[in-house]
């Protein structure tokens, strides 16, 4: 085992991908000579060189649409788009052309790629690198969706990402690429399995559902209340699409009350569709109504500090909300 | 022999006749399928009608079956050209079961066919182009002998997608050819309207390739620019841009009415400019086809697009099962 950043495990990951697989490349905008802006390819290009991380023009969706027609042609692209923020140019590419190319072409053509991008806020990234884009692409059928929230995940998400045969959007907690840590094994491949929750701290008395770094705090605050004696149980989603119906229904058909914590938007967030979930398919369990702790519903991250710890839900806050929910 | 006009072209006279064959055969099918719309029987077409000399001399400058293709709703005669039949477009046209671009998912016209390396393009205009870009640099990056050619409108190219995919195989030096189809419509808005050069060609000198622009109704001059442009590409010099000038013949779709903002008498000076029908007279007094022949060949084409509509007429409509896969990779049957 070796301790390790959320970001070195990524950057590991990527390494055994591009050593495994020629077909592999990386392509964005800085990740040659440069390493990416976060250095989440730092030495990939001294190692692989020019043809396998590729300096891209600064556009972003014809990253997206080299990446696709790439794949198409037999490629294992792995498209970097430098902030989240900055996707919205590709949405077309990803949405109308790589989420669709399987069922469009009755199954004949296919996309195996992997999109990454640094997403969420707390960093003074203002409105333009901080955003949270999840909800989006969950929308979109022929999407999978990832988002790691340990060293040992972001290697073996990533991993799995790049072997699978579809459009795989995966979205780093950037806030957490050096502030989460975590042991990663030196002796065996490690793969993440694209689909399964994990329930990542087992409780009797609610569910709090988190990914990326709210996963970090959510820990965090469960680790806090449990000394005022509740037990929360803490489910790690990972892979936002497709859902995993099975481990959302098992932990609240157990605990009987729900939380669900994402620091993008409130409405129409990711949140909803679990909050839908539970209603639909375990009213019968739920001894409280399903809640949610998000950002705000204002266009974006405000820069100035006071206003950014304004809309970033936190480990402080993430416990009052198991608190109330408890006490309910 | 005496009397007749030589065609100065590097091309065999099979190779003509065949050219030949392929704009008749796409424009009666073109023509039949229209004729499905009216009676009802159909719910849409787009037409190639007046480009069929540009496709069908782009693709027979290529390497059938091993280059790739990225290409748009209106390239009926290069589909045709590379081998999909006048059955398949039927059961397309249709929604049938089976129909080989999408299982009856996607409108007519939005072409896909794997065996023949056509990739599934989609109605958003321009996208295609950076599909095209990216197959040109995984072509490089393999070291392979193929070229990649992408169609478009010349409406389109005012897309940004179009520019960062040019932009993209220049820098690389890509084997992409970007061919563009100008009719000077884009459904109802004239060229001068999209763009203040007076060529599309004229673009490339911004983007650091070679630009051409050549007569699109002349099947042996598109071969010839084609020829050319694949040739460079195939010897790492490069993209090119090829832009025919051609005429659409048709309003923009079945659903389009065009005389709100065309002419009639532009249609009818283009009618007398009937790409088809100049092929016909160019190997008619060449002596290569004969009037004989051409009844032959015009029975031919008639009877091959007969014998597509009923056989899609009588081709089963997919089972509603089939609505909900594949989305993902792992939903495919394979058959």
């Amino acid at each position: 085992m070796t301790e390790m950043t959320l970001i070195d495990g990524l950057r590991q990951g990527m390494d055994e991908e591009l050593e495994r697989d020629e077909r592999v490349f990386i392509v964005g905008e800085d990740v040659g000579p440069r390493g990416g802006v976060f250095r989440a390819t730092q030495g990939l290009y001294d190692k692989y060189g020019e043809d396998r991380v590729v300096d891209s023009p600064l556009a972003e969706l014809s990253i997206v649409g080299i990446g696709i027609g790439a794949a198409l042609y037999g490629m294992r692209p792995v498209c970097e788009i430098q902030f989240a923020d900055f996707i919205y140019p590709a949405f077309n590419q990803i949405v109308s052309e790589a989420a669709r190319m399987c069922y469009r072409s009755n199954g004949d053509w296919t996309v195996p790629m992997v999109i990454r991008a640094p997403y969420g806020g707390g960093i003074g990234g203002g409105l333009y690198h901080s955003q949270s884009i999840e909800a989006f692409f969950a929308h979109v059928p022929g999407l999978k969706v990832v988002v790691p929230s340990t060293p040992y995940h972001a290697k073996g998400l990533f991993k799995s990402a790049v072997r699978d045969p579809n459009p795989v959007i995966y979205l780093e907690p950037k806030k957490g690429y050096r502030l989460i840590r975590g042991e990663v094994p030196d002796d065996e491949e490690v793969l993440v399995p694209i689909g399964p929750a994990r329930i990542s701290r087992e409780g009797d008395d609610l569910t709090v559902f988190a990914y990326g770094m709210m996963h970090h705090y959510t820990l965090e605050a469960a680790e806090r209340v449990a000394q005022e004696g509740i037990d929360a149980e803490v489910v790690d989603l990972m892979t936002l699409k497709p859902v995993d119906r099975d481990t959302i229904l098992a932990s609240v058909t157990k605990t009987g009350k729900a939380l669900i914590v994402h620091e993008d938007n409130l409405t129409v967030g990711y949140g909803a569709e679990i909050a839908a979930i539970l209603v639909e398919e375990a009213f019968a369990y739920l001894d409280a109504p399903v809640r949610r702790l998000t950002g705000p519903d204002i266009p974006a991250m405000p820069y100035s500090h006071p206003l950014q710890d304004w809309f970033m839900p936190d480990t402080d806050r993430i416990a009052d909300a198991i608190r109330e929910l408890a006490a309910y | 022999m005496e009397g007749q006009e030589e065609l100065q072209v590097d091309l065999s006279t099979e190779n003509l006749l065949e050219m030949y064959w392929l704009m008749v055969l796409s424009r009666r099918l073109d023509e039949r399928t229209w004729i499905l719309h009216r009676q009802g029987k159909i719910a849409f077409h787009i037409s190639a009608i007046g480009h069929e000399a540009a496709q069908v001399g782009a693709v027979m400058a290529l390497r059938r079956g091993e280059d790739w293709i990225a290409p748009y709703y209106r390239d009926l005669a290069m589909m045709i050209t590379l081998g999909f039949t006048p059955k398949e477009f039927m059961l397309g046209v249709m929604g049938k079961k089976g129909e080989p671009n999408s299982g009856g998912r996607q409108m007519p016209s939005h072409w896909s066919l794997k065996r023949m390396n056509v990739i599934s393009h989609s109605s958003p205009v321009g996208t295609q182009a950076s599909h095209a870009a990216g197959i040109g640099f995984a072509i490089k990056m393999r070291g392979d002998d193929t070229v990649v050619l992408t169609s478009i409108g010349e409406g389109s190219t005012s897309q940004g997608e179009w520019y960062e995919a040019v932009n993209w195989a220049a820098i690389h030096q890509l084997p992409v050819i970007f061919m563009v189809e100008n009719n000077r419509y884009a459904i109802s808005v004239r060229q001068e309207k999209q763009m203040a050069v007076d060529k599309v060609a004229d673009k490339a000198l911004g983007l650091g390739l070679p630009g051409v622009t050549v007569d699109g109704l002349d099947a042996m001059a598109v071969h010839g620019a084609m020829s050319e442009a694949a040739e460079r590409a195939r010897s790492g010099g490069g993209p090119t841009i090829v832009e025919t000038m051609v005429n659409r013949m048709t309003p923009h779709s079945s659903d389009d009415d065009d005389r709100s903002y065309r002419p009639r008498e532009e249609l009818e000076a283009q009618k007398a400019q009937d790409p088809v029908h100049l092929q016909r007279d160019k190997l008619l007094a060449a002596g290569i086809l004969t009037e004989e022949a051409e009844i032959e060949l015009q029975e031919r084409a008639k009877r091959k697009v007969e014998q597509a509509v009923e056989f899609a007429t009588e081709a089963p409509y997919p089972d509603i099962s089939e609505a909900s896969y594949p989305v993902y990779a792992e939903d495919r049957v394979d058959d």
